[in-house]
């Protein structure tokens, strides 16, 4: 792994009271950005990452030397095209690629936050990026975007600030997270808080850390990004390079040993307590009650130009979930497009290279550029 | 454009806001946004005609008007459109119903079975009529509840529904619709477009 010190941080002096009450200043907020800000400063995009995400959108990410997330949509003449656009991304307060969170040190103690670390929201996260506006002289942006976690910080900045975007493009999210997606965040944080490693977040001081724990965590995840369609059609039944059973618990399977592929891979990127913080804030994230149960009212001042796109494999964050938030722009007045994607691929179908998707982001942003 | 958005966009008033029920590719919406400033919103069923619209800057939302008309507040639009679409719900009186909750004023228009070849095609070949504004087979057409100019206007004042205009339309002519030359009317036009009101 590469060093981490050569992230592009800024230093946020501005105090902000989180929503637990506590307060944060002079914390660092690591970001990076892909083309050029114009003179007009009027085709800038800041787009939000998802739990898994970083501010390494496209190109290659310089810590784990992979494809930065949204390679697929983000890059010279691609979907967001950085020859037009300015896309700036941050990773947000409780991650771990730079910002301030969990496995930052408290310059008080000198040591590792770890589960000192307040419990956050998507509204803190949101709040915390707001400064990268000022920090670029930015008085207005040309789009937020984002999808899943993401999406929810498009629906919280437009909620906070009506008019600092001309459009938004949420995709693939909700604006209440439900039970069902609070119940999948709590199997990968037991997963993590049952791995004796964790040692109630304390596994800094050790020379080990909650890796099986997080690996689960990752594999559970995992499951609900990918349809049922998507894990037939690629894996099936087929065995993992044996031409029969072995009658043992290893890997006999693809499946299975994609998932474990994909759960140890995660450990050597991600923070296990950035896990717990970010699920956390996911969870807590209910628009709709922020707004006393009518979610139009999060919209009724903002002019901004929504496109709202789901996916129909998408069965974490559902195209029904998606439509009501269509349903509250609707009712709010306010100038709404969305489209169902059919796609097999599930929840992750945002990240991949499905031509329909890419090809309505594209002309959405280049028709009202 | 075709004559009968042209006659629809004559009808609705500038500077209005416009919802469009199976907007299609768009083409009215961009009309009468880009001619006559109306706000306008678009619903429609086909995803290849959404990614159009977007296309065109259009704000549209792929969707059924049987059930996504319901997210529409009362009155939220000035004028409601419904081109041609009518004969394919499965509750047509509903969704015009829905219409004019949604908006004061609807446009609503329809392809006439009461137009003569038809008669004549059902009359001598003794088969359903496959004409240019009706190309599908029995078997295969979206259209489930296929009416005549006649069947129209006597519905409107059944249900006390205000016909504040009734144009029939012919090979690009058109003339007013009214009581007395209604049956003529029914045997001579392809299309009847009316301007609906609560």
């Amino acid at each position: 792994m590469n060093s981490k010190e050569n992230i592009k941080k800024i230093i946020i002096k501005k105090p902000l009271t989180l929503d637990c009450g506590k307060t944060i200043n002079n914390y660092p907020l690591a970001y990076e950005t892909y083309g050029k800000l114009n003179e007009k400063k009027d085709n800038a995009i800041l787009a939000f990452h998802a739990l898994s995400g970083d501010q390494f959108v496209s190109g290659t990410n310089p810590i784990t030397n992979k494809n930065g997330w949204w390679s697929y949509a983000v890059g010279p003449n691609k979907a967001i095209d950085t020859n037009k656009f300015f896309v700036i991304c941050a990773n947000v307060i409780g991650g771990c690629m730079g910002s301030y969170g969990p496995s930052s040190i408290d310059p008080t103690t000198g040591k590792i936050i770890g589960t000192n670390f307040p419990v956050i929201t998507i509204n803190d996260m949101v709040k915390a990026q707001y400064n990268l506006l000022e920090f670029f002289k930015i008085d207005k942006l040309f789009s937020v975007t984002g999808g899943s976690m993401g999406g929810m910080q498009v629906l919280q900045f437009v909620a906070n600030y009506p008019n600092k975007t001309k459009t938004a493009i949420p995709i693939a999210c909700t604006a209440s997270h439900s039970a069902q997606n609070i119940a999948l965040n709590e199997l990968g944080r037991q997963a993590i808080m049952a791995d004796q490693n964790w040692d109630k977040g304390n596994y800094f001081n050790t020379s080990s850390s909650p890796d099986k724990g997080l690996a689960v965590a990752r594999m559970a995840a995992h499951i609900t990004y990918l349809s049922k369609k998507s894990l037939e059609d690629k894996f099936g039944r087929k065995l993992q390079e044996r031409g029969n059973l072995k009658f043992s618990f290893d890997a006999d399977f693809q499946i299975e040993s994609y998932l474990r592929h994909q759960g140890n891979a995660f450990v050597d990127r991600f923070d296990a307590n950035t896990y717990l913080y970010i699920t956390r804030a996911m969870d807590y994230f209910d628009l709709i009650k922020q707004y006393n149960g009518n979610l139009s009212n999060a919209f009724n001042n903002s002019k901004t130009k929504f496109f709202i796109i789901s996916f129909t494999s998408d069965w974490l964050y559902p195209s029904s979930e998606n439509k009501e938030i269509v349903i509250a722009l609707n009712a709010s007045g306010a100038d709404v497009g969305f489209i169902e994607i059919t796609s097999d691929k599930g929840h992750d179908s945002f990240l991949l290279d499905i031509p329909d998707f890419l090809k309505s982001v594209k002309n959405f942003l280049e028709i009202n550029y | 454009m075709k004559k009968e958005f042209k006659i629809i966009a004559q009808l609705i008033e500038s500077n209005t806001r416009v919802l469009d029920v199976g907007c299609g590719d768009g083409t009215l919406m961009k009309h009468l946004k880009d001619n006559k400033s109306i706000d306008t919103r678009g619903l429609e069923i086909s995803k290849d005609n959404v990614q159009t619209c977007i296309g065109k800057g259009l704000a549209v939302i792929e969707g059924n008007a049987e059930k996504d008309l319901q997210q529409f507040p009362n009155l939220s639009f000035d004028y409601v459109v419904l081109s041609q679409t009518l004969q394919a719900f499965y509750n047509p009186e509903k969704v015009i119903n829905d219409l004019l909750r949604v908006a004061n004023k609807a446009i609503v228009t329809i392809p006439n079975f009461g137009y003569w070849k038809i008669r004549l095609h059902l009359l001598f070949k003794g088969t359903m009529p496959i004409t240019k504004n009706l190309p599908d087979e029995w078997y295969n057409t979206p259209n489930l509840h296929m009416c005549t100019i006649k069947d129209f206007f006597n519905f409107c004042s059944k249900k006390k529904i205000k016909l504040y205009k009734s144009i029939a339309l012919h090979e690009q002519k058109t003339s007013n619709i009214n009581k007395v030359n209604i049956n003529l009317k029914n045997l001579s036009s392809e299309l009847g477009i009316f301007l609906i009101e609560n």
